[in-house]
């Protein structure tokens, strides 16, 4: 328990930044982002673009598996659907023959409703199973869904396997061309998505998901629809990483289906596990870690080997190891994830020097 | 209030309820007692709904509930709580409260996204009225941040009760409320659940093992044995009727 908790109504008692390190660390996080378009480099800017696309998909899939307590390994598909919607509703809005300018404000609430719809579908084998089998029925949707897009028969509105070249986002004649201005709308669009998402669970719908995670049919006796929220679970989760995968859209030139398969589906589940599932900042520590790792080892590589092939083109394998070895790690021995580590140092911060631990 | 109409359920070749029908009075506390296996709990479950009877009808209020999910059975009042308690233990005893009023409250999708306004109203609405009406009544205020994993069963079963009084149910199911408890806890429970009936006017339905808690405070007792109703009636009939003392100590010698 934290010392000098002391709350004297209860609106205090149920805030959300209730100790003076929560407001501190978010109060931080807002400036940074606000004065990284100003003093960072191209690099940093590229790095934390990245982090800020992921992040949204990983706050997605954390309603999914770290709240609802549902295994989808398909969440990669939901981005698909939200990258790809970019291009082809762009394409639908240039033959109407409306403005540049007001296309992303309908492009993007497209994508994430499309998206929203798609998870709904995919979210129905939940209805019937659980764990294993449920991740492997989200598994195959990941599949056919890259399977569709790479269909010669929809080329003409996918591009097939060779992808499509996407649109600049441009708000109201402001055009978003560089990674610098793509950057600011990404980090307002993540903590809009984070701020949104963390206030689910204040109310009875993200109670309902959590309740459904840790024991279904209590749920149902306390009259919550395992039907109605399951599904619910998933179309706010796959609209998060419809948004994730829109602003991946507008953010690089061109997209690919195999920037969608089941390698990144991994990639955000790992993200989840490391930084911690069922908590707010969970994603945020893990997206960090997850981006981090294949920079540090691209920096590292590139001071061992100088350049050299046939070092570099051990870089990807070795990055999968990590990966692999960090989810391992976590799930050992920490399965709450950096979440936790951070949450018991600023306890014993808290009591120090009058106790440890 | 509550009424079985002649349910028979079977698994295979199991007939765990053959023909039960009783009916349990508004505002009054309804005991249903036998022997391990004697279908007790498969009862409680046809009430709130995890089995569908084979044959024979659940009625709540006049009206037919027999098809209704347990998520729509709560809705229309009918809280319970297990046997083998089923909080949610991840989640600290204020939550699992909360949960409780998860059918009272309107908040939709939407609200709950943006928070501030009408959900937020909601929100503290109901964290007022279930510190005046559940933690406060069942002494729980000490332990309400508490996760439930830490507490001990005593207090997990009324953090139990909790949650299903912060339904504001019509109707409780309690399915062995004070198994496992010492006599002090026994004695705190008891006084708890004639509270609830009291207090709140809440028609209560009762499985329970131990006799003089059940003698106490029943106004009216089921005897099942082999899911067959051996008996019905006041404590004191049912206590002093042959077949009930059969199927609890044997026949006579």
């Amino acid at each position: 328990m934290i010392t000098g908790d002391l709350k004297a109504t209860y609106a205090a008692d149920e805030r959300v930044l209730n100790n003076s390190y929560k407001q501190a660390f978010v109060v931080a996080m807002a400036a940074l982002c606000a004065l990284m378009p100003l003093i960072a480099n191209d690099y940093i800017i590229l790095v934390a673009s990245q982090m800020g696309i992921m992040l949204i998909a990983v706050v997605g899939v954390n309603v999914v598996i770290g709240y609802t307590g549902l295994l989808s390994l398909g969440h990669a598909a939901f981005m698909a659907i939200g990258a790809y919607s970019i291009p082809i509703l762009h394409r639908l809005m240039d033959n109407a023959g409306l403005p540049d300018g007001v296309m992303p404000f309908i492009a993007i609430p497209g994508a994430i409703a499309i998206s929203a719809i798609v998870g709904i579908i995919v979210g129905l084998p939940s209805l019937r199973v659980k764990g294993l089998y449920l991740a492997v029925a989200t598994l195959s949707a990941n599949f056919i869904i890259i399977f569709l897009i790479e269909l010669e028969a929809l080329a003409p509105w996918t591009g097939g396997l060779v992808g499509l070249n996407t649109p600049d986002a441009n708000i109201l004649g402001w055009q978003l061309d560089t990674q610098r201005e793509m950057f600011a709308l990404i980090a307002a669009l993540a903590f809009l998505t984070i701020l949104t998402v963390q206030n689910l669970f204040r109310t009875r719908v993200g109670r309902a998901f959590i309740a459904i995670r840790e024991r279904d049919y209590s749920a149902e006796i306390l009259g919550i629809s395992l039907f109605r929220y399951k599904l619910m679970s998933f179309a706010i989760s796959a609209a998060c990483c419809g948004l994730a995968g829109a602003l991946f859209a507008y953010f690089y030139a061109r997209i690919l289906p195999e920037q969608f398969e089941l390698a990144l589906s991994l990639q955000l589940v790992a993200a989840l596990i490391v930084g911690g599932m069922g908590r707010t900042m969970g994603p945020v520590f893990g997206v960090m870690v997850i981006v981090m790792v294949p920079e540090v080892l691209k920096f590292t590589f590139g001071m061992v080997a100088g350049g050299a092939a046939e070092v570099a083109q051990l870089r990807a394998p070795v990055q999968e190891i990590i990966f692999g070895l960090l989810i391992i790690f976590f799930l050992m021995f920490e399965p709450l994830g950096i979440n936790q580590l951070v949450d018991r140092g600023i306890r014993a911060l808290n009591r120090w020097p009058f106790a440890r631990g | 209030m509550l009424e079985v109409r002649d349910v028979h359920l079977s698994f295979g070749g199991i007939k765990a309820l053959q023909g039960v029908g009783f009916a349990a009075k508004a505002g009054e506390i309804t005991g249903v007692i036998g022997p391990n296996g004697a279908g007790k709990t498969s009862l409680f479950n046809a009430i709130s709904g995890f089995y569908q009877p084979d044959r024979g009808q659940v009625l709540f209020d006049g009206a037919d509930i027999t098809g209704l999910s347990p998520d729509r059975r709560a809705e229309l009042g009918i809280a319970r709580t297990f046997q083998n308690i089923a909080l949610f233990r991840g989640m600290t005893v204020l939550d699992n409260i909360k949960l409780g009023g998860h059918t009272r409250l309107r908040t939709g999708l939407w609200s709950a996204l943006g928070y501030f306004g009408p959900a937020r109203r909601e929100e503290l609405e109901l964290r007022r009225e279930i510190e005046e009406k559940v933690i406060d009544f069942l002494e729980i205020d000490h332990i309400r941040k508490y996760p439930i994993t830490i507490l001990p069963y005593g207090l997990q079963k009324r953090v139990e009760l909790g949650r299903a009084l912060a339904m504001q149910p019509r109707v409780l199911l309690l399915d062995e409320p004070v198994a496992g408890m010492n006599r002090e806890e026994t004695a705190d429970m008891a006084r708890f659940i004639l509270d609830v009936q009291e207090q709140f006017g809440t028609t209560i339905l009762l499985v329970e093992h131990d006799m003089h808690m059940v003698m106490d405070i029943c106004s009216r007792i089921v005897v099942l044995n082999f899911g067959q109703q051996i008996a019905s009636g006041t404590p004191a009939e049912v206590s002093g009727d042959p077949d009930v003392i059969e199927a609890y100590l044997g026949a006579a010698a």
